[in-house]
């Protein structure tokens, strides 16, 4: 067991970062936005928010990029939800040619394959990792359509694998950091980080 | 594994699905655009959204008469176009407008005073709606008015299509200063100033205890520079609509992906510097002191 993750960093380029700040709050660990490369070197772990993976993508300085790759590489925590599932996949269709993935997961990810936002839909779902069932919000959700042998699933809905996790690397469909249950940050946190 | 299972609980439409959507707008541009061209030079610069529209406000004030909803053909097109959500514009209190965009797939709803108002004394129950709303304001008692109707997300109104910023910050000072002074109100005086606000107690009650208004507020109306879109956030907004500033512009492509990038590092001058280099003209403007009082949009709805 590793010593208690005390920095934990949001990307805060554009999305619901402030909501994920919130939530670390509520766990009582400190968050940090992350613009920049510089500002990820005191974080023990970081969480890539909801918003639009087009922007953040577009917005990702490539030293930033590097770094976030390298680190995690290196073993740090990190935790996608929705666009930052998409950030962290392998590969994304539906995506544009231009738009990199940060390529962290063996998955590959549809965007918007719910449909539109009349689509979007919240509900309920379980996993042994948050003890049970707990609120989700799907909003313009992306799904998974592969994944490797590598790869946990920790929640499915509606047939579909919501939840995944490979080593210490989470990426969720759905958005826990709008509802106040904050079983799934916990979760992220109890996960082991690098030796550092 | 593909069998949908009728116990799923799946709630579309709901509350926290439409305020949502706004969330992840934040920090981000929301581009105005007429055609399905420059939705992708929007998309490639870093919109989170584009506004479908036939005309960018300026054009609307140049050539006068009814302003009406798009389009849907045009719409459409923009739909396909690009993969960021996009949004429509419909009059103030023209609820069959505002179907029709909902049934087109539009992913949000702007009723907006830069079209033609379509009902002088209401404006549209939006809670009947499963896609989100956003609307202007130009007060805190005007936004918390729109929040009570079910307006998901809020905006300045600004002076669109002017390229003058001016009306932007007066709207945006307005709000954010009436929501300090809440702080360390009773109650009773709670229940007083809702009334003279003109807003619903119980959402000035929770604009009180959050410190701010209850959804997500865009500044927009008159920005047109990456240091306009910087004020704004500074000003303490969470994201910015670009009208007529992008492409009435010499530059659409650079001055869309600086308005972008000022959005994001708005407290970092020297980024907003770099940002501002070579992006050729600005839109020209209008002094809002020029334009007759009668042609004033932000005026429109109550």
């Amino acid at each position: 067991m590793s010593a208690p993750r005390r920095r934990v960093g949001v990307l805060a380029l554009q999305g619901d970062f402030r909501e994920h700040l919130a939530a670390l709050r509520a766990c009582e660990v400190e968050g940090i936005p992350v613009r920049l490369a510089a500002d990820l070197e005191p974080v023990d772990a970081l969480i890539l928010p909801g918003g639009e993976s087009t922007t953040m993508a577009r917005l990702m300085d490539p030293v930033l990029k590097t770094a976030i790759q390298q680190r995690s590489a290196a073993g740090m925590p990190v935790l996608g939800t929705c666009a930052g599932m998409i950030l962290m996949a392998r590969d994304v269709q539906g995506g544009r040619a231009d738009q990199e993935p940060l390529q962290l997961m063996d998955i590959k990810i549809r965007r918007n394959a719910y449909g539109r936002q009349i689509d979007s839909f919240e509900t309920e779902v379980e996993s042994r990792a948050i003890g049970g069932s707990g609120p989700a919000v799907f909003i313009r959700a992306p799904q998974l359509i592969e994944r490797s042998s590598h790869i946990d699933v920790l929640a499915v809905h509606g047939g579909l694998a919501v939840a995944l996790q490979q080593g210490n690397r989470l990426a969720l469909a759905f958005h826990p950091e709008l509802t106040p249950d904050r079983r799934w940050h916990q979760y992220f946190l109890s996960l082991d980080g690098e030796a550092r | 594994m593909e069998e949908l299972s009728p116990a799923l609980n799946d709630r579309r439409g709901t509350w926290r699905v439409k305020a949502g959507l706004a969330e992840m707008l934040k920090g981000g541009v929301i581009m105005d655009v007429v055609t399905a061209e420059q939705a992708k030079i929007a998309e490639d610069a870093g919109a989170v959204a584009v506004m479908a529209l036939e005309r960018v406000p300026a054009d609307i004030r140049r050539e006068g008469g009814v302003a009406r909803m798009s389009d849907p053909g045009l719409i459409t097109a923009i739909i396909e176009a690009v993969t960021i959500p996009v949004m429509a514009k419909c009059r103030i209190g023209h609820f069959v407008e505002a179907q029709i965009l909902e049934s087109l797939g539009v992913d949000y709803i702007d009723e907006s005073e830069v079209l033609t108002p379509a009902d002088e004394e209401h404006h549209i129950n939006k809670h009947a709606f499963k896609i989100p709303f956003v609307c202007g304001c130009r007060d805190l008692g005007e936004a918390l008015r729109r929040i009570a109707e079910g307006a998901a997300m809020i905006r300045t109104k600004g002076e669109a299509g002017t390229g003058n910023v001016v009306e932007a910050v007066r709207h945006m000072r307005a709000v954010t200063g009436a929501i300090r002074k809440l702080h360390g109100a009773g109650p009773e005086e709670l229940v007083m100033e809702a009334k003279r606000i003109g807003a619903p107690a119980d959402l000035l009650e929770e604009t009180a205890r959050l410190g701010r208004l209850p959804v997500v507020n865009f500044a927009a109306g008159g920005i047109a520079t990456p240091a306009d879109a910087a004020l704004m956030m500074q000003l303490g907004c969470d994201g910015i609509f670009v009208g007529s500033g992008i492409f009435k512009a010499e530059n659409p492509s650079a001055r869309a992906k600086a308005i972008v990038a000022a959005t994001t590092y708005f407290d970092r001058p020297d980024i907003l510097a770099d940002a501002s280099k070579s992006l050729g003209k600005a839109m020209r403007g209008l002094e809002i002191g020029a334009i007759p009082e009668e042609e004033l949009l932000a005026g429109r709805g109550w």
